[in-house]
C-alpha cells in the first residue's frame, strides 16, 4: 500500500472536506442552530449509548439488586475478591490512623486538608494512592469550575440548571450543598493562590457551558483541574500529611458493620499491608477505563471503578448506575489521540460542530448527553460524517471560527493545552477544523450519600466522581471539579467531627467476603472474574498470546 | 453470512485498537524501536507509550493520564543518526524507526515547606526557600528539555528578578514532569520554584474578587435559604416547569 500523503497534519484526501468547512465558515458566522425543545431532545437521545438497545443489564446481587447498570460495571460487581481471608494476617496493622483517604485526586486531597484544618493530626491521616498522588481525572479537567458569584447569577439559577441537566433525577439535598458551598470553595482556592483567568477589570472571567442559563464557568486557561490540583497538593505537602503511592486498596476491612480499615497492595513488590482507620473516605473516581460499550475514553489510566466495587461489597448503596456520560467532543483523528477530551469551552468560545457538507447541525451548547447524541446521529444515521483512515467516523469541530469571533491568536492564548495537542500532530487548529466523536467521560451515578458525603455504612464516606446523586442522570460541565472540592471539604470536616466525638477503632475483619461470595454463588453466577481490576489491559495481543508465568 | 452490526457495535469495532490493545493483523506499517536497548517491531502509528504496551509491558509507573496532562511518562531518547538527547512525553510522541528510548519514572526532587500566607510578596521568597536559583547560568538546557515547550530558563530568570507575574505566566502550562530538573547543571528544581511563585502571584498579585466576597456575605446572611428551601421541596413537575421557563442570560 502506498504511504498516505499528509498536508497540514491531515491525509491529502481530507483537504476537499476541510475546504467545504472553510468555504461555509463566514455563512455560519452569525448563524447558530436553535436549541432543541424537550421532544427533539428525546428524539436525539435515542442515539445515545445509554438509550440505544443493549449495553446494560440488571445487577443480580446485593443492595442494588434489580437496578440497571452498564454490563461492564455489573460484571465487576458480580466478581470474586482478589484475596481470600485466610491469606491475610490481620493481627497487627501496619498503619494506625484516624482517617484514611483512598484516592489522591482533587476530592481526596481536599478531604485530607480539611480534616487537618479541623484538628486531625497530620500523622493520623493517611492518603492512599493507586499510582502517584495526583494521577487522577482531576488534573485532566480542562474546562472549569461553576460558581454562581456574579450579581446576575444566583444559587437558584445554579440549582435549576443542575436539576434540569440531570433530568431531575438528582438528590436535592446534595445539590443544595453543592451550589451553596461553591463560593466558599472559590474563596479557598483564591486564598491558596490558584490563578483563575480574569477580565481586564480584575473580575473573574466567566463563560457559558452546555445547559447553563448564566455565565458561571471559572477557568484557568484550559488547564483548570491541573492548576487547582497542583496548588491544593502543594498545600497538602506543606502540611506534611502522610501519603503512600503505588499501593491501591484491594479490600476494605470491617468489624462486621462499620468500615474499620483496608488491605493495601504494593504494586511493585506484591506485598500487602494493613491499615486500621476510624474513618474512611473513598475518593477513587470513576470507571472510564472499563471502556463502556467499547468507547474510547478521556479518563486516566487508573479509572477502573475499584472504589465502587469495594464499597458495594461492604454494603454501600448505589444510585443512578444506569447512565454514563459521553463527552460530545472527543478527538477522532489522528489515531494517537482518539478519545482525548476537547474541552466544551471551545464551543463556549464559538467553535461549531459541522457535518461533511459544511452545515452547523446542532446547537453547540446542548446538555452533554443531547449534544453527544446529535453527533452520533449525524455520523451513523444521517451519514454526514468523515471516515478516518482507521475507520472511525467523526464530524468537524470548526475551531477556526473561534478566531473569527474572538480575533487572531485567541486559541493559542486561551487553549494552550488543546493547541499543543494538535501542534504535536502537525495540525493548526486555528486554521483547520478538528475531527470529533463522543468519548466516554464520566460516571454520573455512584455511591449514595447524605449532604456530608456519608454513606449508609458507618465509618465510610465518599467524595468526588464515585459519589452518586449530585448530577442525577447527566452532569454539566464545570460541576465535577466543583463537586470534588465541595464534598472533599465536607467529608474532611464530617470525618474530623466523627473522630473528635471519641469514636473507637473497630476490629479488623474480612467477614464480608465469605458472605459476598455466598451471594454470588447463590445467585447462580458462573464466573471466574475477579475485582478490583486496578489497571486496564492494553498489552499487544501478539505478546500476550505468548506470555508464560514462571516467576 | 456475517451478522450486521448495529450502530453501537460499529463504534466499538472501529475503536477496538484503542480500547483493547492493538492486533497484529490490523497493522500495515511497522518500525523498530529499542526499549532500554532491546529491539521491538511495533506499529508505526503508535505513541511511545502505546508502543511499549504493544511490546508486552504493563505499566505501573511511567504512565498516568495518557493525554499529556500529568507528566508521568517523561521519556528520553535518541533518533538514529542524531547526536541530540531528546526529552518528551511518551503519550504525546510518535515512535520513529531506530528510536533508542528509556523512561524516567521518578525525579528525586525534595521541596521546601512554607506557608504562603506568612511570606512577603518579594523576590526574597525564592532565595529563602530555593537559594539554588541563584546558581542559574542561563544555559537554557531546561528550556530545551521541556516537553511543553515552556521558556523555563526565562521564568527562572523572572523569579530571580522578582517578576512574579511573568514567572506565573511563563510557567503556567507546566505539568511537573521533572525533565528540567534532571537536565539542569545548576541542580535547580525549576518546577518547585514555579509552584511557589505561581501561588504567591495568585494570592498576592491578583485582584481581590469583590463580587465573590459579596456573594459569600449574602450566603452567610441566609439570603438564598428561602429559595433553596422552596426548590428542594418542589415536585419533579414543578421543577420541570421552572426549568423550562428559565431565561438564558444574553451573551
Amino acid at each position: 500500500m502506498a504511504e498516505i500523503k499528509y498536508i497540514g497534519g491531515y491525509p491529502e484526501h481530507f483537504r476537499k472536506y476541510i475546504d467545504i468547512v472553510s468555504r461555509t465558515r463566514m455563512k455560519r458566522k452569525d448563524y447558530t442552530p436553535p436549541a432543541m425543545n424537550k421532544e427533539e431532545q428525546q428524539e436525539a437521545l435515542k442515539n445515545h449509548p445509554d438509550y440505544a438497545p443493549g449495553g446494560k443489564r440488571k445487577i443480580s446481587i446485593g443492595q442494588n439488586k434489580g437496578d440497571i447498570a452498564p454490563i461492564e460495571v455489573a460484571d465487576l460487581l458480580e466478581a470474586y475478591p482478589v484475596i481470600t481471608p485466610d491469606e491475610i494476617d490481620l493481627k497487627k496493622a501496619d498503619y494506625s490512623v484516624d482517617l484514611m483517604v483512598i484516592g489522591g485526586g482533587l476530592a481526596g486531597t481536599t478531604a485530607c486538608i480539611w480534616a487537618n484544618k479541623k484538628g486531625i493530626d497530620k500523622n493520623k491521616i493517611l492518603l492512599v494512592n493507586k499510582l502517584r498522588h495526583g494521577d487522577a481525572n482531576s488534573i485532566m479537567a480542562e474546562g472549569g469550575t461553576q460558581v454562581a458569584d456574579r450579581k446576575e447569577d444566583s444559587l437558584r439559577a445554579h440549582y435549576l440548571d443542575i436539576m434540569g441537566g440531570g433530568h431531575f433525577a438528582n438528590k436535592p439535598d446534595v445539590v443544595r450543598a453543592l451550589v451553596s458551598d461553591a463560593p466558599l470553595i472559590m474563596e479557598w482556592l483564591h486564598e491558596l493562590g490558584v490563578i483563575f483567568d480574569r477580565e481586564e477589570n480584575g473580575d473573574f472571567a466567566e463563560k457559558f457551558a452546555g445547559g447553563l442559563s448564566r455565565k458561571r464557568l471559572h477557568y484557568c486557561r484550559d488547564y483548570t483541574g491541573l492548576e487547582e490540583f497542583r496548588v491544593i497538593r502543594d498545600d497538602f505537602r506543606n502540611r506534611q500529611i502522610s501519603y503512600i503511592e503505588h499501593s491501591p486498596v484491594i479490600e476494605l476491612l470491617t468489624d462486621g458493620e462499620k468500615v474499620t480499615g483496608a488491605v493495601l497492595y504494593n504494586l511493585e513488590t506484591g506485598e500487602y499491608s494493613i491499615v486500621e482507620a476510624k474513618t474512611t473516605i473513598m475518593a477513587t473516581g470513576g470507571f472510564g477505563r472499563l471502556h463502556i460499550r467499547g468507547f474510547p475514553t478521556t479518563n486516566h489510566y487508573g479509572a477502573t471503578a475499584d472504589g465502587i466495587i469495594l464499597s458495594y461489597r461492604v454494603g454501600a448503596k448505589l444510585r443512578d448506575t444506569d447512565t454514563v456520560q459521553y463527552h460530545p467532543t472527543g478527538a477522532a483523528y489522528p489515531v494517537q489521540i482518539v478519545g482525548y477530551l476537547l474541552t466544551e469551552k471551545l464551543r463556549s468560545a464559538g467553535a461549531q460542530p459541522v457535518n461533511k457538507d459544511g452545515e452547523a447541525f446542532v446547537y453547540p451548547l446542548e446538555p452533554r448527553d443531547v449534544e453527544a447524541s446529535a453527533i452520533i446521529r449525524e455520523c451513523y444515521v444521517e451519514n454526514k460524517s468523515i471516515t478516518t483512515p482507521t475507520g472511525l467516523r467523526g464530524v468537524w469541530l470548526d475551531t477556526p471560527m473561534i478566531e473569527v469571533k474572538n480575533g487572531e491568536g485567541y486559541i493559542k492564548k486561551n487553549f494552550p493545552g488543546m493547541n499543543r495537542l494538535y501542534e504535536r500532530n502537525n495540525i493548526d487548529m486555528a486554521k483547520d477544523p478538528v475531527l470529533i466523536f463522543p468519548t466516554l467521560h464520566y460516571q454520573n451515578g455512584g455511591v449514595e450519600t447524605d449532604p456530608w458525603g456519608h454513606t449508609n455504612i458507618d465509618g465510610l464516606w465518599v467524595a468526588g466522581e464515585i459519589m452518586g446523586g449530585v448530577h442525577g442522570k447527566n452532569r454539566l460541565m464545570g460541576n465535577s471539579t466543583l463537586d470534588t472540592m465541595v464534598f472533599g471539604r465536607r467529608t474532611g470536616i464530617s470525618t474530623a467531627e466523627y473522630i473528635k466525638s471519641g469514636k473507637k477503632q473497630g476490629k479488623l475483619t474480612l467477614e464480608h467476603l465469605p458472605k459476598y461470595i455466598k451471594m454470588i454463588k447463590e445467585a447462580g453466577i458462573k464466573t471466574n472474574r475477579k475485582a478490583p481490576i486496578l489497571l486496564p489491559e492494553y498489552r499487544g495481543k501478539a505478546a500476550l498470546a505468548r506470555m508464560i508465568d514462571i516467576f | 453470512m456475517k451478522k450486521e452490526l448495529n450502530i453501537m457495535e460499529r463504534i466499538a469495532e472501529a475503536s477496538k485498537a484503542i480500547t483493547t490493545g492493538v492486533d497484529k493483523k490490523d497493522v500495515e506499517h511497522w518500525v523498530e524501536v529499542h526499549i532500554m536497548g532491546k529491539a521491538y517491531k511495533v506499529p508505526a502509528d503508535l505513541t511511545i507509550l502505546t508502543a511499549i504496551e504493544y511490546a508486552g509491558y504493563r505499566f505501573v509507573r511511567s504512565c498516568g493520564c495518557r493525554q499529556g496532562h500529568c507528566g508521568a511518562c517523561a521519556t528520553i531518547y535518541r533518533i538514529k543518526g542524531d547526536y541530540k538527547l531528546q526529552c518528551n512525553l511518551a503519550c504525546q510522541t510518535r515512535v520513529e524507526d531506530g528510536m533508542e528510548l528509556v523512561q524516567i519514572p521518578f525525579t528525586p526532587a525534595p521541596r521546601a515547606f512554607y506557608d504562603i500566607l506568612k511570606e512577603d510578596y518579594v523576590v526574597n521568597v525564592f532565595f529563602k526557600f530555593y537559594p539554588e536559583v541563584a546558581r542559574c547560568v542561563s544555559c537554557n538546557t531546561c528550556t530545551k528539555a521541556c516537553p511543553q515547550d515552556l521558556e523555563v530558563m526565562d521564568y527562572i530568570q523572572a523569579a530571580i528578578r522578582g517578576d512574579f507575574e511573568s514567572m506565573a505566566d511563563k510557567s503556567f502550562d507546566c505539568i511537573q514532569c521533572g525533565m528540567c530538573a534532571i537536565r539542569c547543571p545548576a541542580e535547580i528544581i525549576q518546577y518547585h520554584v514555579a509552584q511557589l511563585g505561581r501561588r504567591m502571584y495568585g494570592h498576592y498579585g491578583e485582584f481581590e474578587p469583590e463580587h465573590l466576597k459579596k456573594r459569600i456575605e449574602e450566603i452567610n446572611e441566609g439570603k438564598f435559604e428561602k429559595d433553596l428551601d422552596e426548590l428542594t421541596s418542589l415536585s419533579r413537575k414543578e421543577l420541570e416547569k421552572l426549568y423550562a421557563e428559565r431565561i438564558r442570560e444574553k451573551e
